[in-house]
Order: C-alpha cells, then sequence, then structure tokens
C-alpha cells in the first residue's frame, strides 16, 4: 500500500503520547489520596513504606498490566477481524471467554481457590484453552482446511456450551462464591502483580511482534482467501498461526484479568476509521490504542465509586459505545 | 511460461465425483487460451489447478516446464497474475491500495514498496483504463469498475502469465472490448493469457486456442475452426445454433436459436 509510515505519524505520535499520559494518570491518582510530590518520591523509592507499596506495588503494576491486556486484546481483535473477513469478531470468539469463565468458576465454586490466587488465572488459561483445541479439533476435522465459517459456528457453540456449564456450577455455588465469580466474569484488573505483569509480558509482546509481522498477509486475506493466495500468501499457515497466535493473546489477558469485553471490538474499527485497513499500521496502533483505552477505563474504575471498584468491563463498554458511536457517525458524514 | 495439463483429475471431496476427469491442455506463451464450456462444466476448477489453489487427485500439471508442486507459492505468484470470478472485500480500501497487493509478491518484511512498485501500479491501473478511480473507496464503485480495478491488480504483478475468470462479465462494450484487447497485446507480446469465459463469439474473436469442457471433461479442443462446430455445440449446450463467419470481423459468430 503506497500509505507510508510518514503518512500516519500523527497517528502514532499521539497513540504514544496518549499511551504514556494515560499511564501517568494511571499512577498518580488513585483510592489512596497521594499528591504528585508523594507519587514521585515514591516511584523514585523514597517516601512512607504504605505510600511505596502503594505505587510500586499496585498502581504501576496495574497500569502496565493495563498496557499489555488492553493492547494485546486490540490486536488480537484486529486479527481476528481479518481473519474472519467479519466486522463483528472479536478477542473471544473462539469460545475463549466461555472457556476461560469456566475454567474460573468451577475453580471458586470448588473452594480450591480464592479470588486473589494464583491458581485462577491457571484454570482459567486452562479453560481457554480447552476452548481453542475443541474448536480447531472441530473445524480441522470436517476437512484438510480450516475454514472460517466452520470455525466460527464452532467458536460460538462451544463458547454456549460452557456458558451452559458456568450456569450449573453457579447454581450450585453458595452466594459469595456466586458475588466473585460475577466479578470475575466483569473483568478487573485488580489482581495485577509484578508477578502477574512478567507472565503477561514475555507472552504477549513476542506474539504481538508475531502478528504484526504478519500484517502484509493479512491484508491480503481480509480480500479473500483465493486472491491472498494468488497474491503468493500461504493462506493455510498463515490462518493457524494467526488464529493460534491471537487466541493465545486473548487467552492469556482473561487468564489475569477475567473478561473484559469491547476493547477488542471497538478499538480496531476505532483505529480503522482513522488510519484505513492497512493492517501495518492497523495492527500496531491499535495496539497503542487499546493499551490508553484499558489503562483511562480502569482509572475510572477505580476512581468512580473510590474505594469500591467498578468491574472495567463495564466501563470499557459505557466509555466506548458513545465513543466509537460519534467517531462512526463523524465518518459517515465525511 | 507454458501451462501444460495431463490427465488431470480433481475431486472437491473424496468419493465425489470429478470436477475435472482427464484434462489435457497446453496454453502457450503469446496466445490466448480460452477456456469455455456450459456452467459447472469445471471451467473455474481448472483455473483453481492451474494456480493451485485446489489440490489435484491425479494427473500432472505443468508450469514453464516445472511439475507445479515444485514452485513455491511465492513463485507463483510472481509469474502468473489471476483474476477470480468474485471476491468480497469487507473493509475500507482505496483502489490504491487494492491495486498496490499487486505488488506484494515482490515485496518482503525487509522490502516495502519502492518507485519501481509505484510506477507499477500507475502503469497498470492506466492500462486499464482506471487512473481516474484511484483516489475512490472499492466499495463506491460499481460492478464494472471494481473488475477493472482487479484486472489493474494482476497487470501490477507484472506476471508472465494471466488467468482470468469470467473478466469482462460485467463490463459495458467499452471496456469490454478495451479489456480485450488489452488481454490480445499482452498475449502479443508475449506473455500466456488464460481466459475463462461463456462468451463463446469473444473467445472466437480474440482467442488462439480453445478449450471446450463439458462436465469436467474436454469436449473439443483446438483452433476457433475445429471447435466452434454445430454439432460439437449443440451436443454440450443442448441448444440449437448456427456458426457463420461474421463478415465485418472476419470471425466465427455462434447465434442460438429460437
Amino acid at each position: 500500500m503506497s500509505r507510508s509510515l510518514t503518512s500516519h505519524l500523527s497517528a502514532w505520535v499521539l497513540l504514544v503520547l496518549a499511551v504514556v499520559g494515560a499511564s501517568c494518570l494511571s499512577i498518580r491518582f488513585g483510592a489512596a489520596s497521594l499528591g504528585t510530590l508523594e507519587v514521585i518520591d515514591a516511584l523514585l523509592g523514597g517516601g512512607s513504606p504504605t505510600d511505596r507499596f502503594i505505587v510500586r506495588e499496585l498502581r504501576l503494576p496495574r497500569t502496565l498490566l493495563g498496557i499489555l491486556v488492553g493492547g494485546g486484546l486490540a490486536l488480537a481483535g484486529g486479527v481476528f477481524q481479518a481473519l474472519l473477513r467479519n466486522p463483528l469478531a472479536e478477542p473471544y470468539i473462539l469460545g475463549i471467554s466461555g472457556g476461560s469463565a469456566a475454567g474460573a468458576v468451577l475453580l471458586l465454586s470448588l473452594g480450591w481457590v480464592t479470588a486473589t490466587s494464583w491458581a485462577l488465572p491457571l484454570g482459567a488459561f486452562a479453560g481457554a484453552g480447552l476452548a481453542i483445541l475443541l474448536v480447531f479439533g472441530v473445524a480441522l476435522s470436517a476437512d484438510r482446511r480450516l475454514d472460517v465459517r466452520v470455525l466460527l459456528l464452532a467458536g460460538v457453540v462451544v463458547g454456549a456450551f460452557f456458558s451452559a456449564c458456568i450456569a450449573v456450577i453457579l447454581t450450585l455455588s453458595d452466594a459469595p462464591t456466586v458475588r466473585s465469580a460475577v466479578l470475575w466474569m466483569m473483568g478487573s484488573l485488580s489482581g495485577a502483580s509484578w508477578r502477574s505483569v512478567g507472565v503477561v509480558a514475555s507472552y504477549t509482546l513476542p506474539t504481538a511482534l508475531v502478528l504484526v509481522a504478519l500484517a502484509r498477509p493479512l491484508n491480503l486475506m481480509a480480500i479473500g482467501e483465493e486472491t491472498a493466495s494468488h497474491l503468493g500468501t500461504e493462506v493455510e499457515r498463515v490462518k493457524r498461526i494467526a488464529y493460534a497466535v491471537a487466541s493465545l493473546i486473548a487467552a492469556a489477558g482473561v487468564a489475569f484479568s477475567g473478561i473484559i469485553g469491547f476493547v477488542g471490538l471497538i478499538v480496531p474499527h476505532a483505529v480503522r476509521l482513522v488510519v484505513g485497513s492497512d493492517h501495518r499500521q492497523l495492527l500496531p496502533l491499535s495496539f497503542l490504542a487499546g493499551a490508553t483505552f484499558l489503562v483511562l477505563a480502569d482509572l475510572l474504575a477505580r476512581l468512580v465509586l473510590a474505594p469500591v471498584e467498578i468491574p472495567v468491563g463495564a466501563i470499557t463498554a459505557l466509555l466506548g459505545v458513545p465513543f466509537f458511536l460519534l467517531l462512526l457517525r463523524r465518518s459517515l458524514r465525511a | 511460461m507454458n501451462f501444460r495439463t495431463r490427465d488431470l483429475v480433481v475431486r472437491y471431496r473424496k468419493g465425489a465425483p470429478a470436477a475435472l476427469s482427464r484434462v489435457a491442455m497446453a496454453a502457450e506463451p503469446g496466445s490466448v487460451f480460452a477456456v469455455l464450456g456450459p456452467n459447472g462444466s469445471g471451467k473455474s476448477t481448472l483455473m483453481r489447478a492451474l494456480l493451485r489453489t485446489v489440490v489435484r487427485d491425479s494427473g500432472e500439471i505443468h508450469v514453464g516446464g516445472r511439475s507445479i508442486d515444485d514452485w513455491s507459492r511465492r513463485e507463483l505468484s510472481r509469474t502468473i497474475g489471476a483474476v477470480a470470478q468474485t471476491e468480497v472485500i469487507s473493509f475500507p480500501l482505496s483502489v490504491r491500495e487494492l491495486v498496490s497487493m499487486g505488488r506484494y509478491p515482490h515485496l518482503s518484511p525487509l522490502r516495502s514498496e519502492g518507485p519501481a512498485d509505484r510506477e507499477a501500479v500507475e502503469r497498470a491501473l492506466e492500462r486499464c483504463e482506471a487512473e481516474e478511480l484511484s483516489a475512490r473507496e472499492v466499495g463506491t464503485l460499481s460492478g464494472g469498475e471494481l473488475q477493472r480495478v482487479r484486472i489493474a491488480r494482476a497487470l501490477a504483478q507484472e506476471p508472465r502469465a494471466l488467468i482470468l475468470d469470467e473478466p469482462t462479465a460485467s463490463l459495458d462494450i467499452h471496456h469490454e472490448m478495451a479489456i480485450l484487447r488489452l488481454l490480445r497485446r499482452s498475449a502479443d507480446d508475449g506473455m500466456t493469457v488464460v481466459l475463462i469465459t461463456h462468451e463463446l463469439n469473444l473467445a472466437a474473436r480474440f482467442a488462439d486456442r480453445l478449450l471446450l469442457l463439458d462436465r469436467g471433461r474436454v469436449a473439443a479442443t483446438g483452433s476457433p475452426a475445429e471447435v466452434l462446430r454445430e454439432e460439437v455445440l449443440e451436443e454440450v449446450y443442448r441448444w440449437r445454433l448456427r456458426v457463420r463467419e461474421d463478415p465485418e470481423v472476419g470471425r466465427l459468430t455462434v447465434t442460438p436459436l429460437d
């Protein structure tokens, strides 16, 4: 495509600044009222132990987790939309949300773990992994080729199956378990720690690079598999790698932060409205935009009813819908 | 860059009836090779087999003297420009962006578009009379305009062979003739052009060799005079028709009778 990096330079600069700005706000503000100087002091290793703990062990990892999960979800969403040639595609579409929630809810209701345990992400990740395997298993058993329609159907059906499992498990659980399960399912970054940041980062960053490197074949896939193959794409290979990698990014995000809807669906669209459909621009810019969006949403989730936290998944929808409708209206007028 | 097949058999599923059965064909550089036949006779399947987007059951396909299995996907895409029958574009793209995708086979993660690529795109747009469309969004094009843009994308590949499936199906007379003359000239310049079409008269006018398929089998092949014979066509199309030479253009024309 003829559009070069420089023609979208302003979008790049703006979004990098946005990520940095959102992160600063997210570290500066929180339930505990600290002044700017106290926050800077604590960041540099001074101040009271409580301040240091709040800034360095709570707010900083939480912000970083927001960047990774938000960016990862938006990136994965953009990739799914290209692969499925469906603007309604989102990162959880292959049954990942249902699978991970079933895994997490099962562990919670069996009383094996509490909502803050390190084992909860493992359970959620295992559930997501199981869902992915089931969906791929069904889609590949039909034919030698990965059929997009079969994949989409299998994803929806496997998701529905796990939702039914969740309903059964929750019916048999006591009220506190139901409450923590429901809160988990609505998504939150409150479980962030340096360990979870480390795990998600070592997982999301390399896979994100793989997806960005696939941008050119994805441009072709978005105009149809047959044409993509005429233009030199190993369609089956690209599909398998991209589905697997994007699903794993979504699964890692879900494992540590629950099901945060909307970021992966809307952010790629918003970016597409501004910079067009070239995935070489669209994918990295979606990562930046998704990171900004989730960090800001999480900040609001902490502040609006502080000290009570609203699930960030609710904020992403409450904020994202009007913003997106505005953008959509503007682009239709232009 | 010739295409040759021998005993080519293609099935879409195991045990399904053969979509192509023992097909032999040879399309040579410097010529237009037209593939004809009723709906469902295997024309598009032959195109897919020649581009290796469908796996054959048995038989041989040679491209440029080499078995098609020895070609990498990328090599094929640098050599053969293809325009399939349909294409669904789900996201907004400009015409220039779509045509620029024709350069992808020549790019790599380390090599992005240069001036030569942009020139190839401009040249292709011009040859398809699509320069004035270049800033338009693809979704706003008419069927015929989109078709010209897709042909421009195949030309932007700067291939040595072209395979086109019903390229002029939605074009008006002016653009139909312009595209067919363009294909004819490309062939005269040494390209191999494989043209899949329903239009017997256009095939008679622009093609050097014809292949008439009927339910996956070769019903006739050869020069227009050898293939476009009343008794052959009437059996394949199950309709009475008349074949005459048109005094105006000096080519055979086929007219279905009442």
